[in-house]
C-alpha cells in the first residue's frame, strides 16, 4: 500500500545519553542510554511503574530532563524551537483529550500546527497532508462526524491520523491500544506498522500486551525500576528469564505459531503451576 | 482495504463549519444591534429612532445631543465593553483550566477586584482613576495567590477552581467585613463594586476600557492557534510543539488583567464571564474556541440587562445590571453542578 504521494524523507536520530527523569525531585528513570532504532517499529515493555511512560514523556519532550539529554540529530531537544522538534518527532499521548463537539476534520487538521506560522497561513501542502493522513487512517468517510460518537477503534484512528498530519518522521505512541478490543488492537497495529513500511516512519511505542508487542516490534526495549534490562530483536531478547526479572512471573516462551515471533505464555499458581 | 472517499469531504466540514460559525455571529450582531436601538431610543423621554440616527450622525438638536451623548451612549458603550471583555476573560480562563467552573466571576478574581476597590474608597478615601488601579491590583493578588497555592509542578484546572473558590468566599467576607465598618455615605458607592453596575458611565472610563481593550485582545488573537492546541490537552499540545506552561501563563495574566480592569470600571458584573462562552459554544457546537461569539454574547448579555434593569422591571423599579446577569446566570450554575458529577467530570 505504498502511495506515490508520500515521500520518505531525510531519517533523523534519537537518542537518549545518560538520561535522568523524575517528577517532583522523585527519581524514576536515571543514567539511561538509548538510541531508537531508525526506520524501524521499537516496542517499550515493562511491568507497572517499570518507567516505560515516563521514558516516552522524556525523548518526547513532554518532560525535562533531570540530568542528562536527549538529542535529535546530536542536538538537545530542549534547546531547540518546540515547533522545530515537533515537525520531526510526534507523540500521541495516553488518553489525549478533545473539546466537546469537535468533528473529524478539525481534530486532524490541527495536527498541522507545528508546520504553520504566526499568522496560520493554511497552504496547499497542509491541505494534502491532511487528506493523506485520513487516507491512510481509512477516517475520511468520518470527516464530519464529532469525535464522541465514534467507537474506540475509530476514535483512536482519528488520533492517530492527527499525528500523521503533524507529518513526523519519529512517531511516539504511549500505549495505543489500551481500551481497545483485540480486533481493533490488531487493526491500530497494523495501522502502525503500515506507516511504518510505506513512509518508513520511526514508530516507538509503549505496549502492555508482551506478545503484541513481541510479534509487531522489530526491536524490543524492556524495562524494570527505571532501567533496561534488555533490548534487541524480540526472537533474541525474550525468555522466560527476561520475564522472570521484568515481571517476576514465571512463565514459558514458545513460537508464535502465526508469525514465529516469541510467545509468552504465564504460568499462574492454578491451572497447571504449582497449586 | 481503504475505502475510496472524495477528499473533499473533510474541505465540505471546515466549510461547514466556518459558514456556521459566520451565521451565528451574524445572528448575534443583528441583536446586538437591536438592543442597542432600543437602549438609545428608549427612555424616560423616548426619542423616535430617525432622531437616533440624526443625533448619532452629528446632526441632533442640542436635546437630543445630551440625551444620546450624555446618558445612554456612554452606558451602552461601557456595557459593550464590560460584557465582551468579561466573556473574553471567562472563555480563557475556562479553557486554560480545562473547567466550566473557572471563571473569573466564580474564582474570587473580581471578588479580588471588588474588595481591593472597596477598601481603597471606604478606608483610603481614594475615589475617581485610583479605584479602578486598586481594584486591578487586588484581582493580580487574588490570581497570584490562587496560582501560588495551586502550583505543584504545573497547574491543574480542578485545583485551581477549589482554592479558588475558598479565594471567593474570603474575598467575599473581606468586602462584607468593609462595608459594614465604612462610613454610610461611602457606602453607597462601594455598594456598585458588589453587584456591578454600569449607571455612572462616563466617557473617561469608556476611552481608558477601550484602549486596554485594544491592547489585550489583540494579543489574545495572536494567541489562538496555540489556544487551541491547548484544547487538546497539555501532553497532544506539547507534543505539537507548544510551551504549554508559559503560553498557559502569559494568557492567564492577560485574562486576569481583562477581568480586573474591567471589575475596576463596573463591578462584578455577575456570571457574565462564566456564562458567555459557554452559551457562544453551546450554539456553535464544534468545539470551536468561539472567541468572537463569545465576546458578542457576553456584550448582548450585559446591554439587554441593562435595559431591562432600567426598562422593564415593575413600578419604577431601577436595579444595577449585575441583578438582572445574577438571575440568568445562577440558574446555569446550579445546572452545571447538578449535571457535571453525572457525565462524570468532577467539575
Amino acid at each position: 500500500m505504498t502511495d506515490a504521494a508520500v515521500t520518505r524523507k531525510p531519517r533523523h536520530t534519537l537518542r537518549a545519553e545518560k538520561l535522568g527523569l523524575g517528577y517532583d525531585g522523585r527519581s524514576i528513570i536515571s543514567d539511561l542510554d538509548l538510541t531508537v532504532a531508525e526506520g524501524q517499529v521499537t516496542v517499550i515493555v515493562g511491568a507497572n511503574a517499570s518507567g516505560k511512560s515516563t521514558l516516552l514523556r522524556g525523548i518526547s519532550r513532554l518532560l525535562k530532563p533531570a540530568s542528562g539529554r536527549v538529542t535529535l540529530d546530536g542536538r538537545d531537544i530542549h534547546t531547540q524551537a518546540a515547533k522545530d522538534v515537533a515537525r520531526t518527532v510526534g507523540i500521541l499521548p495516553q488518553s489525549p483529550t478533545a473539546p466537546e463537539g469537535i468533528t473529524v476534520a478539525d481534530l486532524v487538521g490541527r495536527g498541522r500546527y507545528p508546520h504553520q506560522g504566526w499568522f496560520r497561513q493554511w497552504t496547499s501542502t497542509d491541505d494534502a497532508q491532511v487528506t493523506e493522513a485520513l487516507r491512510a487512517t481509512d477516517t475520511a468517510q468520518l470527516a464530519s462526524r464529532r469525535i464522541e460518537e465514534l467507537s474506540g477503534g475509530q476514535r483512536q484512528r482519528v488520533w492517530i491520523a492527527m499525528v500523521l498530519a503533524q507529518d513526523p518522521d519519529i512517531l511516539l505512541l504511549d500505549e495505543p491500544t489500551t481500551y481497545l478490543d483485540v480486533t481493533h488492537q490488531i487493526e491500530v497495529l497494523d495501522l502502525l506498522t503500515d506507516l511504518n513500511r510505506s513512509r518508513g516512519t520511526t514508530v516507538v511505542m509503549v505496549l502492555h500486551d508482551l506478545n503484541m508487542a513481541a510479534r509487531y516490534a522489530d526491536h524490543i526495549v524492556v524495562m524494570a525500576a527505571g532501567q533496561i534490562i534488555a533490548s534487541g530483536p524480540p526472537v533474541e531478547v525474550i525468555s522466560a528469564e527476561l520475564v522472570q526479572s521484568a515481571f517476576a512471573l514465571e512463565s514459558r516462551v514458545i513460537v508464535d505459531p502465526v508469525c514465529g515471533a516469541p510467545m509468552v505464555v504465564p504460568v499462574g499458581r492454578f491451572h497447571g503451576g504449582t497449586v | 482495504m481503504t475505502t475510496e472517499v472524495p477528499s473533499t469531504l473533510w474541505r465540505d466540514d471546515r466549510t461547514h463549519r466556518r459558514r456556521r460559525a459566520t451565521r451565528i455571529s451574524l445572528t448575534l450582531t443583528a441583536l446586538v444591534l437591536l438592543v442597542a436601538a432600543g437602549s438609545l431610543a428608549i427612555g424616560a423621554y423616548t426619542l423616535p429612532l430617525p432622531d437616533v440616527i440624526t443625533t448619532l450622525a452629528g446632526q441632533g438638536e442640542a436635546r437630543d445631543n445630551f440625551i444620546v451623548f450624555g446618558l445612554r451612549l456612554p452606558r451602552l458603550l461601557l456595557g459593550a465593553l464590560v460584557g465582551a471583555a468579561f466573556a473574553i476573560s471567562g472563555a480563557l480562563f475556562q479553557t486554560l483550566l480545562k473547567n466550566p467552573l473557572a471563571s473569573p466571576d466564580i474564582i474570587g478574581i473580581s471578588g479580588g477586584a471588588s474588595a481591593a476597590a472597596a477598601y481603597s474608597i471606604l478606608f483610603l478615601g481614594l475615589s475617581g482613576a485610583a479605584v479602578p488601579l486598586a481594584a486591578f491590583l487586588g484581582a493580580l493578588a487574588a490570581a497570584t495567590a490562587i496560582y501560588l497555592l495551586a502550583w505543584r509542578g504545573g497547574v491543574t484546572g480542578y485545583r485551581f477552581v477549589l482554592i479558588g473558590v475558598g479565594v471567593a468566599f474570603m474575598m467575599q467576607a473581606v468586602l462584607g467585613y468593609l462595608i459594614t465598618r465604612g462610613d454610610v455615605r461611602d457606602v453607597q458607592q462601594a455598594l456598585v463594586w458588589m453587584v456591578g453596575g454600569i449607571g455612572g458611565a462616563s466617557w473617561v472610563d469608556i476611552v481608558v476600557l477601550a484602549l486596554t481593550l485594544a491592547v489585550l485582545l489583540p494579543a489574545v488573537g495572536l494567541f489562538v492557534p496555540r489556544i487551541r492546541m491547548l484544547q487538546l490537552g497539555d501532553d497532544t499540545a506539547g507534543g505539537l510543539g507548544v510551551r504549554v506552561e508559559s503560553t498557559r501563563l502569559t494568557l492567564l495574566v492577560i485574562a486576569v488583567a481583562l477581568a480586573a480592569v474591567t471589575t475596576a470600571f463596573a463591578g462584578p458584573v455577575a456570571f457574565v464571564a462564566f456564562v458567555s462562552a459557554p452559551i457562544a459554544r453551546r450554539l456553535i457546537g464544534t468545539g470551536s474556541l468561539a472567541l468572537v461569539p463569545s465576546a458578542l454574547v457576553g456584550i448582548l448579555l450585559v446591554t439587554a440587562a441593562d435595559f431591562v434593569a432600567q426598562h422593564l422591571l415593575p413600578g419604577t423599579l431601577q436595579v444595577p445590571v449585575g441583578i438582572i446577569t445574577g438571575v440568568v446566570g445562577a440558574p446555569y450554575l446550579l445546572w452545571l453542578l447538578a449535571t457535571a458529577n453525572r457525565r462524570g467530570r468532577g467539575a
